[in-house]
């Protein structure tokens, strides 16, 4: 039996859906987190200069640079250099990110990642090293001819004693052709927030228990399996 | 396997469904020997929690034997365990400050989406309550999966029946839990709402804690009587005014302690347009939470509310004045069961708590649908059944009630 299970309501991707993260090599993959496309951060968007200590993403509209920005902040429990380290292994991230189906390393800056797309569909994209502080940040850019241009960047920033860390990936997106809307839409099968929000909740289920946690049970539903996160 | 399963409102039945299995390293897999059916559980009944999916398994109040274990369960095949309520990962950051009904990572990441924007943050997960919590599948079944079997299940020694520590997973630590936070002193007159399970043990766990008197609410003779056998003077709703009668009951001083266990049907749990529903429920509200309002307005000054009972929405007319003039303190929660859980068995091995006098019943899974009927239609006799998936249909015993001897 497949030690976990991912939360996925995809179809396609059920059949193998079953993976197992700890330790060992799931094969490589892109961020469901990191596939929103990009910008560089910072860049574009609003003309008033905020005065709050928020992280940009956190911003109304006006104040925040660009609304392809989304970003979460989640608190691990566990060291920064070890979350770093899990991290930086791209390999380890389709373990965790919802649409992103392997990683593979290159060279010591880039790395293909395949996405899965709605319809069966996949993406795969170059994507390149732009800052790597060990146990602190992680900053990556999609190369030129990516289908969707995507920029994104994790931190690794100390809680307060005894709380671990707090980690923060932020990603920016360009539309691909045409809208913003779309592109994304074709990227994520999921509002970019949603998608950031549950990732970076998986990542953190796994490096605090072990494990992915799933509510797979029996139910009097037909068409349902016991094995299977069905919402 | 068998199992109860909830399709709608006031529509439970007894359905064929797939056998749980091990989907995680940590998860154990136990065959249910008891499970009860709880008055959270009548919520779910009326339809109030609309996070509930047609065919959802029912059942948190569940112990068993364990027959299968994945590789990380520290338990063994064949132990007897309680499983509380909660399901909690003993890792993250509320699990290590014993906050386990807090736990961040026992719902999963796709349905703790509700709760976050509901309530700001996610709740923990828990056994059979809507996919609030998680949707897990609950114990009124034959098999259940338990997840992070290494942090919740209580390993029951030998001797021990199954209706001494059944309440281990719900109940018994609630109404600990509820008595723990009135902070009760020497001296106190403590006033419970509600003589349902959990005020009958939230008036046992009072005296327990040092309460001089407990003063007891509510309005069927039956559970009055269960609460005066615990010791408890008793208040009749209908035949007082609850106000009244406990300001003239404690010299115009009023109660130290106020525990409301009695809750609000009325359920603000939307999954679909929360904050559409926020408001439809809001208005639903104005009239259910009165005892939790008689509460505060009947706590002394400087005194403390502790509320066990559930509440999911807003509410208006909150009494903020009384609160606020009367320096009141109030404490809360979804009860933090594994905190509790070794304490409370101790005790019962101890025979300082009695946990099996206000069973009414005992019966089979194949009669759940008629016994959550008998639940809801007829409080004042069936005081709380206990199902037992051993049982053949058809067998149900109506307990003798025992006359409670104080330990
Ligand atoms: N906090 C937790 O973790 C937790 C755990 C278990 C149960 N609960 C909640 O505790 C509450 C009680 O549970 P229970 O199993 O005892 O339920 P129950 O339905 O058996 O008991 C509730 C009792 O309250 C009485 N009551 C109703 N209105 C009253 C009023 N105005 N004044 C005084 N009494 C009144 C009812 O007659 C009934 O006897 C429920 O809301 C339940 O959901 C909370
Ligand atoms: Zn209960
Ligand atoms: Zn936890």
């Amino acid at each position: 039996m497949a030690p976990f299970m991912l939360n996925d309501e995809d179809d396609e991707r059920n059949g193998s859906v079953e993976r197992a993260l700890i330790g060992a090599a799931a094969v490589a993959a892109t961020a469901g987190l990191a596939y929103l496309v990009a910008r560089t951060l910072g860049g574009g968007g609003g003309d008033k200069a905020p005065i709050s200590d928020a992280p940009p993403s956190a911003l109304r509209r006006g104040y925040k640079p660009s609304d392809a920005l989304v970003s979460r902040t989640v608190t691990i429990a566990r060291p920064a250099r070890e979350l770093y380290d899990f991290w930086r292994r791209f390999e380890n991230l389709a373990g965790f990110m919802d649409n992103v189906k392997s990683v593979e390393t290159l060279d010591d800056k880039r790395s293909r990642w395949t996405i899965a797309a709605p319809g069966g569909t996949e993406i795969q994209f170059v994507s390149r090293i732009t800052e790597d502080q060990p146990g602190r940040v992680i900053a990556w850019e999609s190369e030129e001819d990516a289908p969707v241009r995507n920029s994104g960047r994790v931190e690794f920033l100390d809680a307060a004693p005894g709380r671990g860390t707090m980690v923060r990936a932020t990603v920016d997106y360009d539309p691909p052709f045409g809208t913003l809307g779309r592109g994304v839409a074709k990227l994520l099968q999921r509002e970019p927030n949603v998608q950031a929000r549950r990732d970076l909740r998986r990542f953190k289920q796994l490096m605090e228990t072990g494990e992915i946690t799933s509510s797979a049970s029996p139910s009097g539903r037909r068409s349902e399996e016991p094995t299977r996160q069905y919402l | 396997m068998r199992a109860l399963t909830w399709h709608g409102r006031h529509d439970v039945r007894v359905d064929t469904v797939p056998d749980p299995e091990i989907v995680n390293p940590r998860d154990a897999i136990i065959k249910v020997t008891s499970t009860a059916i709880c008055g959270s559980d009548l919520h779910l009944y009326d339809g109030y929690i609309p996070t509930m999916r047609a065919g959802d398994i029912l059942g948190h109040e569940n112990m068993g034997e364990v027959v299968e274990v994945g590789s990380k369960s520290t338990l063994k095949v064949g132990q007897r365990v309680v499983i509380p309520f909660t399901i909690s990962c003993g890792s993250c950051f509320h699990c290590s400050k014993q906050q386990y009904s807090a736990c961040d990572n026992s719902n999963p990441a796709t349905t703790s989406d509700m709760s976050e924007t509901l309530y700001g943050y996610p709740m923990g997960g828990a056994f059979g309550y809507a996919h609030l919590t998680g949707g897990y599948a609950g114990g009124q079944a034959e098999y259940l999966r338990v997840p992070y079997s290494d942090v919740g299940p209580v390993v029951i020694p030998d001797g021990l029946e199954d209706d001494q520590v059944l309440f281990l997973s719900d109940i018994l630590p609630t109404g600990w839990m509820g008595a723990v936070n009135a902070e009760i002193e020497q001296g106190d007159t403590v006033a419970v709402w509600g003589c349902g399970p959990v005020g009958l043990f939230a008036i046992q766990s009072a005296f327990q804690l040092g309460a001089h008197r407990v003063i007891a609410i509510d309005h069927y003779p039956r559970r009055l009587q269960l609460a005066k056998q615990m010791g408890a003077e008793i208040l009749d709703f209908r035949e007082v005014d609850v106000r009244d009668a406990l300001f003239e009951m404690t010299g115009g001083i009023g109660p130290d302690a106020c525990i409301e266990c009695v809750g609000m049907e009325t359920h603000g749990l939307g999954i679909d347009n929360l904050a559409d529903h926020a408001k439809v429920w809001l208005k639903l509200g104005t009239d259910r939470p009165a005892a939790f309002r008689q509460a505060i307005l009947s706590c002394r000054k400087g005194g403390r509310v502790s509320v066990p009972g559930v509440y999911g929405g807003m509410m208006d007319k909150f009494p903020i004045g009384a609160f606020m003039e009367k320096g009141l303190t109030m404490k809360t929660g979804q009860t933090h069961v594994q905190k509790y859980t070794r304490q409370l068995l101790e005790m019962i091995q101890e025979g300082k708590l009695d946990t099996t006098w206000f069973i009414s019943h005992h019966a089979s899974l194949e009669d759940g649908p008629d016994m959550y009927r008998h639940w809801h239609d007829e409080q004042d006799s069936y005081t709380k059944i206990v199902l037992k998936p051993g049982l053949a249909k058809g067998e149900v015993k109506a307990k003798q009630e025992k006359q409670h001897e104080p330990a």
